[in-house]
């Protein structure tokens, strides 16, 4: 066991179920927002997305275009690596199985998100296929605010929430793994919230 | 510790309370000695890790008060009501306790003297912890680097680390300290007064064409609300590094 803090008694979220919260997690009902600069403002008919294959073609869509794809509702756990977690969140977008399905080169096995602002994150492609990923653009029924990565960010719920990249504008696939942002200051490269794995080594 | 990686893996240390400050009727600082702390940039934070008897376990950020110093590690800490941890560091740690800390964490908000200037320091309420970690760094290294120091709180009482803003600000060349105050102020009271909006930045911060280095701490809406409000003042947003908390940071 750990060491004992004296008189430490704790909080305990007797409510919030265990099997949910991932070690070192507390439930918070509001939706905190956590970026490195100003909130990028994205007109709609300026945004696009852009898948790039290894080989370096690309496909790109614009807003219409992207919101006219099939799209997924789904109400997901979603976790943030400064310790909230936030229960039944429930989002709108396009799965990223729908992105790739129509012949992009997967061979590579890495993905690279780049944002507007700058910021990127990166993933093994096995976890933002099959079901696991989605571009949301919309949150609780509504368009996604700005704050919280509006026009569309990726939801990858099952990782912690710096993977899930705000204001996304495309797609990287190569057969290399390069660290995005964070995993450059030192959080974990894969980030496993229920294997606590927040900084490098853990 | 130079560049952005940290390199190895960040252990679980175990650090002693040697002097505990009383800042304002809510917010204390810390000094923690930590054998083994491998050292930090001001703007980086720790994790601090409480374990009660049965075992039962709850962890939170705190930025870090003052540049590195040996292994010492000094938090500032503001009691926040619904909190978890918070109330624990404000009302029972004692002097001699100990606790559980990892770190240096982050590394993208975190300023020393050779980035040069000049410096913009925006800090709501106890967002100013981190920010002044960067001030003592200048004043310390006795770097020239211009800084402006802004922060805002609601009442005077409220300022955090007032006496020693007070003396850098008279004693310390190419430093500005400025407080606004949103709810009470003294009848006395010459500083600034309301929110910092876009007309005070205008007037207090330094302009876009001297290319300041700008760094803003808060809760979100303050800090999304002045991060805005520097963009539309014509600065580039990758030289505006934001750090937020909150709304429940839960602390």
């Amino acid at each position: 066991m750990s060491f004992i803090t004296r008189g430490f008694r704790g909080r305990r979220q007797l409510d919030a179920p265990a099997d949910r919260v991932p070690p070192g997690q507390y439930v918070t009902p509001d939706f905190p927002v956590l970026s490195a600069g100003p909130t990028p403002r994205v007109p709609l008919e300026e945004w696009r997305f852009t898948m790039t294959d290894p080989l370096g073609s690309e496909r790109s869509w614009n807003w219409g275009d992207f919101t006219a794809l099939p799209t997924e509702t789904v109400t997901v756990d979603i976790h943030c690596v400064t310790k909230w977690s936030k229960l039944d969140t429930t989002w709108e977008g396009v799965s990223l199985d729908t992105l790739l399905a129509d012949g992009t080169d997967r061979a590579g096995g890495h993905v690279l998100f780049h944002s507007y602002g700058g910021y990127t994150t990166n993933l093994p492609l096995e976890d933002v296929t099959g079901g696991k990923a989605w571009i949301a653009f919309n949150y609780d029924g509504q368009p996604l605010d700005p704050e919280h990565g509006g026009p569309a960010r990726l939801l990858v719920p099952h990782l912690y929430f710096w993977k899930s990249a705000k204001w996304v504008d495309g797609a990287t696939l190569s057969d290399s793994d390069r660290p995005g942002f964070w995993e450059s200051y030192g959080y974990h490269n894969y980030g496993d919230p229920w294997r606590e794995q927040r900084y490098q080594g853990d | 510790m130079a560049g952005a990686a940290l390199p190895g893996r960040l252990n679980w240390l175990i650090a002693r309370a040697t002097e505990i400050i009383e800042e304002t009727e809510r917010v204390r600082s810390i000094v923690l000695d930590c054998p083994g702390w491998p050292g930090h940039l001001p703007g980086h934070h720790i994790d601090i890790r409480l374990t009660a008897e049965d075992g039962y376990q709850a962890q939170r950020s705190y930025s870090i008060a003052r540049p590195a110093d040996d292994e010492q590690v000094v938090i500032t800490v503001e009691l926040v009501d619904e909190g978890e941890i918070s109330p624990f560091l404000i009302e029972d740690l004692r002097i001699g306790d100990r606790i559980e800390i990892r770190g240096p964490v982050g590394g993208y908000f975190v300023w020393e003297p050779s980035r040069g200037g000049p410096l913009q320091l925006i800090g709501g309420g106890s967002g100013v912890v981190p920010l002044m970690a960067m001030l003592r760094a200048r004043v310390r290294a006795g770097s020239d680097v211009p800084v402006r120091y802004l922060s805002s709180a609601r009442s005077h009482d409220d300022l955090i680390y007032r006496p020693e803003l007070e003396s850098i600000s008279s004693e310390v060349e190419g430093v500005e300290v400025l407080h606004t105050l949103t709810r009470r102020k003294p009848p006395d009271w010459t500083g600034l007064e309301g929110r910092v909006d876009r007309v005070m930045l205008a007037r207090q911060a330094w302009p876009s064409f001297t290319r300041p280095l700008c760094y803003v701490c808060g809760p979100t809406g303050f800090v999304e609300s002045v991060a805005n409000s520097l963009v539309a003042l014509g600065h580039q947003p990758g030289r505006v590094k934001t750090e937020r908390f909150g709304p429940t940071n839960g602390g």
